[in-house]
Formats: C-alpha cells, sequence, structure tokens
C-alpha cells in the first residue's frame, strides 16, 4: 500500500516546474489567443465610434468610449422586444424539455418496459440527424397548419425534437448511476412506479436536472436555422436572426452597432457561465462518455 | 414486468416527439424527393426519380459534394488532435488549469452566430488578424475572398468554436485511466510518448469514437458559418451540402429538388456513422 502511493505521488502530483511549467504557460497563453481575443475585441469594438473599429493602429481599448451605440441598437430594430421573445422562447422550451427529458431518462434508465432497448437505439439516431434533413417537411407542415410565422415550431422543434433526445439520454446515464436501495425500499412499502419517480428519485436528481436546464436554454437562446426560416416579422425574430441585420440602407453592415447588439446577447450568457461553470460543464460530461 | 404501461407513458413525449419530428420528416423528405414540390408553383406532383438525375448532372452539386468532404476531411482531424491535445496538456498538476478549461470552453456557449459575426470583421482585410500579423513584419492574406483561405477560415472559425466541447470529452475520459495501468508501464521502463500510445490511447478509444461519431456528423451541418462568413463564395469554394439544401429550400423553394439533396445528407452521415461503428472492432479495444 504505502508504495503504491508513492509512485501516484511522483506521477500524477508532482508539480510540474521550472522552465517546464513556463513552456507549458506560454504555449497554453498562445493558445488561448483565438478563444478569448473574438469576446474581447467584440466587446471592446462596440464601444467605438464607427471610424475606429478599422482604423490603424489597431486599438485594444478603444480611444474614444461611444456609449450611444448600444442607444442605436433599440433605435434600429425592436430589440427588447426581440430579447424578450429569446428569452421567453428559451425558458418554455427549457420547462418542456426537462420535464419530458427526466422522465424519458428515468423510464429509460429504471423501469424494464417493452422493447426498452431496441427503442432506445432508435431514438439514439436522432443525434446524427441533420437539421437541414428534417426541417422541409416540418416547414411544408407548419405553412399548412398557417403556423409557419408564430412561435409555436421555434419551440416544439427544440423542446420535443432531437434535441429531447440528447436530454433523455444525458438524464438516463444519471439514473442509471443512481443507488437502487432507496427506492427498492419505497416499492416494498407499496408506492407506485410514477411516484417513486416523482417522490424519492426527482428530489435527488436537482444537480443533473440543472446541468440539462442549462444545456436547454442555450440551445434554444442560440438556436438560428429554425427562427430563421419560420419568422418573418421583426416583431417576432429571436436575437440570432436579427444580429446579421444591422445593416445601413444599402445593406452594410454598421459595425459597432451590430457588435453593440451581439454584446448584448453574448454577455449576461458568459457572465451567467463565469458563475456556474462547473454545472455547464458537469453537463457536458454527464452525456455519459465516461469511457 | 408490471411496469412497463408506467414505462411507456413516462417514456412517451419523448418518443411522440421523436416519431413527429424526426422520423415523420425522414420519410416524407424521402417522399418529397420524388415529386416537384414547389410552394411558388402550386402543388407537387410525382416525378419519379427526375431529381436524382438532375442532381448527377447538377455540376454545382458535385461541386458542393466536393466542397463537403474538404470541409469534413479539415474539420475532424484538425478538431479532434487539438482537443486531444489540450486535453492532456489540461490533464497535468498545476496551477490555473480550470481557468484555462473554462477559458477553451466559453466559444461552445456562444452562439454561432455572435461568433460569426465577430470573426467575420476579424478576418476581414483590413480587419485585426491582417493588422497583428503586418506588426509582426509578414504579409496577410484577404481571408475571405481568395482561396484556399475562405474554406481554411471557415473550418478554424468551427474548429474554435466548438473545439472545447470535444476537450471536455477526452478531459473526463484520460480521467478514468487506472493509474495503475500507468505505474506497472513505468517498472517496464516505457517513456510518456509510449505510455500515451500503449495505455492511454487505447484506453480512451471508445470516447475517441464517439467524438468521431458527433463530430463527422456535426460537420456535415455547418450552415451559420458559411451563411454569414461568405456566402458560400467567392464562387461555389465554401458552398457546402447542409448549405446548399438551405438556398435550394427556403431561398429558392424548389422544395423537391432539395429533399433529394437531403436524402443525400441523410445517406452521407447515417453511411459514415455505420461504417465508423463497422470497424470500430480493429481499433476500439474496449466497450463503453
Amino acid at each position: 500500500m504505502r508504495s503504491k502511493g508513492k509512485k501516484r505521488h511522483i506521477r500524477r502530483n508532482s508539480k510540474l516546474t521550472g522552465w517546464r511549467l513556463f513552456g507549458l504557460y506560454s504555449l497554453l497563453l498562445v493558445m488561448t489567443i483565438p478563444f478569448l481575443f473574438p469576446t474581447w475585441w467584440m466587446f471592446t469594438a462596440s464601444l467605438k465610434p464607427i471610424e475606429e473599429v478599422f482604423s490603424f493602429p489597431e486599438s485594444l481599448i478603444p480611444n474614444d468610449f461611444q456609449i450611444s451605440n448600444y442607444a442605436e441598437v433599440f433605435r434600429l430594430q425592436p430589440f427588447l422586444r426581440q430579447y424578450w421573445n429569446s428569452m421567453s422562447i428559451a425558458l418554455v422550451v427549457t420547462l418542456i424539455s426537462v420535464t419530458i427529458s427526466t422522465m424519458g431518462g428515468y423510464a429509460f434508465a429504471r423501469i424494464n418496459f417493452k422493447w426498452r432497448s431496441k427503442l432506445f437505439i432508435i431514438l439514439l439516431s436522432a443525434l446524427l440527424m441533420p437539421a437541414e434533413v428534417t426541417l422541409i417537411p416540418i416547414f411544408r407542415l407548419m405553412v399548412n397548419t398557417g403556423l409557419s410565422d408564430t412561435f409555436f415550431p421555434i419551440i416544439l422543434i427544440p423542446a420535443f425534437g432531437a434535441h429531447a433526445v440528447v436530454g433523455l439520454f444525458l438524464m438516463r446515464q444519471f439514473f442509471l448511476d443512481f443507488p437502487t436501495e432507496l427506492e427498492e425500499a419505497a416499492e416494498i412499502d407499496g408506492l407506485s412506479r410514477f411516484r417513486i419517480f416523482t417522490k424519492i428519485a426527482l428530489p435527488l436528481a436537482g444537480p443533473a436536472i440543472a446541468s440539462l436546464a442549462i444545456l436547454s436554454f442555450l440551445y434554444s437562446w442560440n438556436l438560428f436555422l429554425e427562427p430563421l426560416v419560420f419568422l418573418t416579422e421583426p416583431n417576432k425574430y429571436t436575437l440570432p436572426v436579427v444580429l446579421p441585420q444591422f445593416t445601413d440602407t444599402y445593406g452594410a453592415p454598421i459595425f459597432n452597432v451590430q457588435l453593440a447588439a451581439t454584446s448584448l446577447s453574448v454577455i449576461p450568457v458568459m457572465i451567467v457561465f463565469v458563475m456556474a461553470q462547473r454545472h455547464f460543464i458537469r453537463g457536458i460530461t454527464m452525456t455519459g462518455l465516461k469511457g | 414486468m408490471r411496469h412497463w404501461r408506467t414505462g411507456l407513458f413516462m417514456a412517451a413525449p419523448v418518443l411522440l416527439g421523436f416519431i413527429f419530428l424526426v422520423l415523420y420528416p425522414v420519410v416524407s423528405v424521402i417522399r418529397d424527393s420524388f415529386t416537384s414540390y414547389n410552394p411558388l408553383s402550386g402543388e407537387a406532383a410525382f416525378i419519379g426519380v427526375d431529381n436524382y438525375t438532375r442532381l448527377i448532372q447538377d455540376e454545382t452539386a458535385l461541386e458542393v459534394a466536393k466542397n463537403t468532404l474538404i470541409f469534413a476531411a479539415i474539420l475532424v482531424p484538425v478538431n479532434m488532435a487539438l482537443a486531444l491535445f489540450l486535453a492532456v496538456l489540461l490533464n497535468l498538476h498545476f496551477k490555473g488549469r480550470t481557468t484555462f478549461r473554462a477559458i477553451f470552453f466559453s466559444p461552445v456557449i456562444v452562439s454561432t452566430v455572435a461568433w460569426t459575426i465577430v470573426w467575420k470583421y476579424i478576418l476581414q482585410d483590413d480587419g485585426p488578424l491582417n493588422y497583428f500579423i503586418g506588426l509582426s513584419g509578414l504579409e496577410g492574406n484577404n481571408w475571405l475572398r481568395e482561396n484556399p483561405w475562405p474554406m481554411i477560415s471557415v473550418v478554424m472559425v468551427q474548429v474554435f468554436k466548438n473545439l472545447g466541447m470535444n476537450m471536455i470529452f477526452f478531459l473526463a475520459a484520460l480521467q478514468g485511466v487506472p493509474e495503475e495501468m500507468y505505474e506497472s508501464s513505468e517498472i517496464d521502463g516505457a517513456n510518456r510518448w509510449q505510455q500515451f500510445k500503449k495505455i492511454t490511447l487505447p484506453f480512451i478509444s471508445p470516447t475517441i469514437l464517439l467524438v468521431a461519431i458527433l463530430t463527422i456528423a456535426g460537420a456535415f451541418q455547418v450552415f451559420a458559418q458559411v451563411l454569414l462568413l461568405t456566402g458560400g463564395g467567392p464562387g461555389l469554394s465554401t458552398t457546402v451540402l447542409s448549405y446548399y439544401i438551405f438556398v435550394n429550400a427556403f431561398q429558392i423553394f424548389d422544395l423537391g429538388y432539395a429533399s433529394a439533396l437531403a436524402v443525400c445528407l441523410f445517406i452521407f452521415v447515417m453511411g459514415l456513422t455505420i461504417a465508423q461503428w463497422q470497424i470500430r472492432t480493429r481499433w476500439v479495444f474496449r466497450e463503453v
């Protein structure tokens, strides 16, 4: 036992020192540039006057702060309305997909129903399905039923479509690792299977549900193709659809205002990420890739 | 089992969603691909395999298929190699590694649209990238207009956007490698690189397979980047299949032909996935 502990100490916990550590930091710092610089540049350029955005020499911090770019965002588009559209749609999508994925994930993990494994394999095929393949018939259906210029498809597709299967997969993985003793005790007490789920499994699934909720919210918040195809009125646009449309009358983008709008859509998500990155990253890890 | 009703009942919403939003559309896109459906010109008529013969003769479609394969052939290895490299580095013990992990992961949470808009400016001829290249005395390029750079730009913008996701998958896998395996190989005198090749890679091979399947499927769905960065150009040089489907379906409203293209995309993705699954026994050493 002792020698094993010592070896472990040598390999895993040996902190890098000297030149090796310096080399590692330098390498990583250089590699962070394409990941960090865009966000920095987006935010700083959103505060510059238009002449300064592409001026030489490039300024990392604006020489002239022009906050009015942000006021311009709200003047050019019904941006508050669009922000609210994105927010409310994402909340509804999150609510639905968390509910149905948690129930479904639990059923696939814990209840031995007919055709369970076959159904699961078929469901997984949804993870590979390109959105472009399924969108044409759904578009046709929505046009025929008069629902195309509404939020209905923008909520329906992310809440019940392929993304719900991702959620189900994630929650199934969580419930598979869940201790069985409590449930067995409850079953002996005569609780129905559904009650065991709501009274025993659900209260303990909080962290997993939080991660799933974050993933679902982001998925809806960032959705682009579907709202682009279905929504035609500026009042109904969501943020990803409106961001590319900050243009002058000739169709040329107004750089600083566009970047201000983009910042407004990114920064709240960034703040939440910095505060809760553990949940974000666990959500990804939890999809069961423990390999 | 007496619980099978409850099980099916609880899984029903997702199953129904799958039937109506995945299964039914796939079946009807196949059916539509044999019609001349165009909402502008009226009803759909059955035209047999005409869309497919048109597809084979369509030189644009062949160019697009080639671009799609080039895109995937660059994106997948670059993305996976960089993600694995970063995961190995960030699995070492040093101060600040969680911060680095968060930085590399952060673009994943940003919308593709926002990410692409910002990169479009960075890559402009008079944009910051060329400015900084100029500072070092080198000559920049017109990244979005001059071949072969537009394709490389689209690939790299996508790589930076989603690398963090694969990095986290790999990190989780690396943390699962039992320490004992390294210890016994150290006694045998294996160096770090040999350990990586003989122990780490085989051990995480199921994750590599999964990441490969998901990254390849994702590579065939790239859309917003093309639309916003290059609009498929210059010429056709960055027009990939998913973007070409979008143009045919929702800009020209030639839904019949777009359906035939969509069927091809579907066959591409499913075929590659099945192929990977079939050859997994040759290099994947464990079942997940």
